[in-house]
């Protein structure tokens, strides 16, 4: 990792674009002491500066990825926190909120002082981490989440697994309302997913596979907004990949519930035709979708339904891929790809680029309680540069980090991250 | 009395009046307990039995005394030697004690309603000491009568009772006996513990320890229950207490001289730290237990005046 000692900064020729503000304008941007001390078109340039012209590049808060595994603790040979740190470095992250069903589970506090530690012993990354709802994430028993939102718990998740049980649910949105925390939930109803390798329908057919019907996440999204409004607790559905769950958001949202959501770009920028010849890289949790859900997320991206995107990024070692598909584990890594695949939703489909920042860093900060995510003056300089025309292709093998395991091998895309500062500090690129 | 004057089933539908009245029976047996005195005619013949279908040490012991000083024969049935465990209904054993010709018959029983159901089939005068979640009355008539030694009043003040509130007939009588009285009520614990729809009781209700106790005139904690962990309403003791514990920095927000309250028995380092429960000063506990001889003999005394035969 480039280290330096932080010293006063000042990136010229950038187009600002701060969506939590609504700034989007060519100007420059003053660092001092880690922090933003300024920004606009009419900015001095102080003695003893460093100077970087930043080529009319796109110049946003690093980003705020609100969903990804880590290796650690447990994982290690997927990958470790250092690995994952350089992997979000490359990707623009320097804010990511930790998934708690690693082993051990994230249900202890003194587990959730251990992360936030190892984030920032990184110094590159903060983590965020999410507290367990259940001990080790069983599904079972409450974890204590008074003392791990104490300790830093920025919300509660049982992370891949689904909190199944309608009481377990109804008890969870409850109490954690009394510390004024969000419940985040896998919609995934288990039962009917149990043995599932891809979505249900005519390509599952065909390739023999057992199917997952898309109606397992509806089911749960219903179900969980009902206890939503029966608890008054605050839910949040991650990795939302169908048009009836984005539906029935879309309308408990209109009601003015408290219900957010997030996806991930597997589910706007691939359809289940993805895993082709059975492709392992392709396999996910919740599986790839029909190409009409697909469109439905896209929908949903627009028309602000969805609340953020998150890498969803799942670290697996070649072993865990290289098995017939049924056995071959979920999940894919995101870390790297982020940013320009949802680039491609601005590219390609329309979506504001600062729409598409927006679900990016101050909308997930807002929604974990950080103030991470904006350009403001006083803020931490923590700040992402990215080119957003500029061409590369992914290549598992070739990614920055441990874990190759992307569903992205091999796809073109158009922006690319020059640099990424955390705290003033150059993390990525130069 | 309410409940057509023949029982004591609950708090709720009891007028202001009546209540008054009790409690000022209650302190008169405070005074004439503590003088040595007793009153052995008010009762003499007459016979009590105590039914307790669920296990009991203080109530059933309170109203027992309360019995004995005022003459009455006590009988203690309790559940571990009745013929319940030999499969009667409750609605048979009502008419065994019937036949028996009981006058005043004390139940406890783990079910809501219970002592209304045998108040239905009985001719005894029946008083509720406890019945599932539903009300505990003389419980709250007791607490009254502490509050009211020592603070000359219940309307105005503000009471908090925090903890266990969903499954408490201690927290629900209250509730009624107090915002009966003018005393504003707050109910502090998690959201698992607080019942639904608790504001429609008139009160206010909080999650925030701290909040609720703001200013408060008396801090009554209730007891929590080990089952309400392994029911998962609660993820550990050490959370409870770290959390909904009351401790002297909890109790810091509460008016300075704010009496503090418990219906026993205490889990301490639960609901209640040990430094709070025996604050000589604060802790009013032991003179729950006091009052709870007086107002039980008040409530034998009026129910037996009222259903002379």
């Amino acid at each position: 990792m480039p280290h330096t000692s932080p010293t006063d900064l000042l990136l010229t020729n950038v187009r600002l674009l701060d969506p939590a503000s609504g700034l989007d304008q060519p100007g420059s941007l003053l660092v001092r002491d880690g922090h933003i001390v300024d920004l606009g078109t009419a900015i001095g340039r102080p003695d003893g500066v460093v100077t970087l012209d930043g080529d009319n590049a796109v110049l946003c808060p690093g980003l705020v990825d609100m969903r990804a595994e880590l290796g650690e603790p447990g994982a290690e040979y997927r990958e470790t926190i250092a690995s994952a740190a350089q992997a979000a470095a490359a990707g623009g992250i320097t804010t990511l909120a930790a998934l708690p069903n690693t082993t051990p589970a994230i249900d202890d506090p003194a587990l959730v002082r251990l992360l936030r530690a190892r984030g920032e012993e990184t110094g590159t990354l903060t983590i965020l981490p999410y507290g367990a709802v259940t001990r080790g994430c069983h599904g079972t028993d409450l974890a204590e989440l008074g003392l791990l939102r104490e300790a830093g718990a920025v919300a509660f998740t049982d992370g891949s697994h689904a909190i199944a049980s309608s009481r377990m649910m109804r008890l969870a949105l409850s109490y954690a309302r009394g510390f004024g925390a969000r419940i985040v939930q896998h919609p995934e109803d288990p039962e009917l997913a149990a043995g599932g390798a891809a979505t249900q329908g005519e390509l599952a057919t065909r390739l023999g596979l057992p199917g997952i019907p898309t109606a397992a996440e509806a089911i749960l999204v219903a179900r969980d907004i009902a206890l939503a409004r029966l608890t008054g607790g605050a839910v949040h559905f991650a990795h939302v990949s169908t048009a009836d769950a984005l539906t029935l958001i879309r309308r408990a949202k209109a009601d003015g519930m408290a219900v957010s959501c997030d996806t991930a770009p597997p589910y706007f920028d691939l359809n289940e035709t993805a895993i082709g010849d059975f492709r392992t890289y392709a396999k996910l949790s919740p599986p790839l979708r029909p190409d009409a859900d697909r469109r439905a997320v896209c929908e949903a991206l627009a028309d602000g339904t969805i609340d953020a995107v998150a890498s969803d990024h799942q670290p697996r070692d070649a072993d865990d891929k290289r098995l017939p598909f049924a056995q071959a584990s979920a999940g894919g890594t995101g870390l790297v790809t982020l940013l320009a695949v949802t680039l491609a939703q601005v590219h390609g489909n329309g979506l504001p680029l600062a729409q598409a920042i927006g679900l990016m860093t101050y909308r997930p900060a807002r929604l974990l309680g950080s103030d991470a995510g904006t350009l403001a003056r006083g803020a931490v300089a923590d700040l992402c540069l990215f080119h957003p025309e500029r061409a590369w292709q992914v290549e598992a093998g070739a990614l920055p980090g441990k874990a190759q395991n992307t569903p992205f091998d091999g796809r073109a895309l158009e922006g690319r991250v020059i640099g990424t500062w955390k705290a003033g500090v150059r993390v990525f690129g130069g | 009395m309410a409940q057509n004057g023949r029982h004591l089933l609950q708090i709720e539908g009891l007028h202001p009046p009546e209540i008054a009245s009790l409690l000022d029976l209650a302190e008169s047996y405070v005074l004439l307990n503590r003088s040595g005195k007793t009153q052995r005619d008010l009762l003499r013949g007459r016979t009590l039995i105590n039914l307790f279908f669920e296990d009991s040490t203080r109530t059933r012991t309170s109203f027992e005394l309360a019995g004995k000083r005022l003459g009455a024969d006590v009988i203690n049935m309790a559940v571990s030697n009745s013929s319940v465990n030999k499969g009667e209904t409750l609605l048979d054993t009502a008419a065994t004690l019937n036949a028996m010709n009981c006058d005043l018959l004390v139940v406890r029983h783990a079910q809501s309603g219970a002592p209304n159901l045998l108040a239905q089939k009985v001719d005894a005068a029946v008083i509720n000491a406890g019945d599932g979640t539903h009300e505990h009355p003389t419980q709250a008539l007791l607490d009254a009568l502490t509050i009211m030694r020592r603070r000359g009043r219940l309307e105005g003040l503000t009471v908090a009772i925090c903890g266990d509130v969903l499954h408490s007939r201690v927290a629900r009588s209250n509730i009624h006996l107090l915002t009966t009285m003018g005393s504003r009520v707050r109910v502090i614990g998690p959201p698992t513990l607080i019942p639904v729809d608790a504001e429609r009781l008139g009160v206010e209700v909080f999650h925030d320890m701290r909040e609720g106790l703001r200013d408060v005139d008396i801090v009554m904690a209730l007891r929590l229950q080990r089952e309400r962990m392994s029911s998962g309403l609660v993820p550990s003791a050490r959370e409870f207490f770290r959390f909904y514990g009351l401790d002297a920095e909890k109790l810091a927000f509460a008016k300075p001289d704010a009496l503090v309250m418990h219906p026993g028995p205490m889990n301490r380092g639960v609901e209640i730290d040990s430094a709070v429960a025996d604050d000589p000063v604060r802790s009013v506990i032991k003179e729950q237990v006091e009052m709870g001889v007086a107002v039980r003999m008040a409530v034998l005394d009026t129910l037996a005046r009222s259903n002379r035969r």
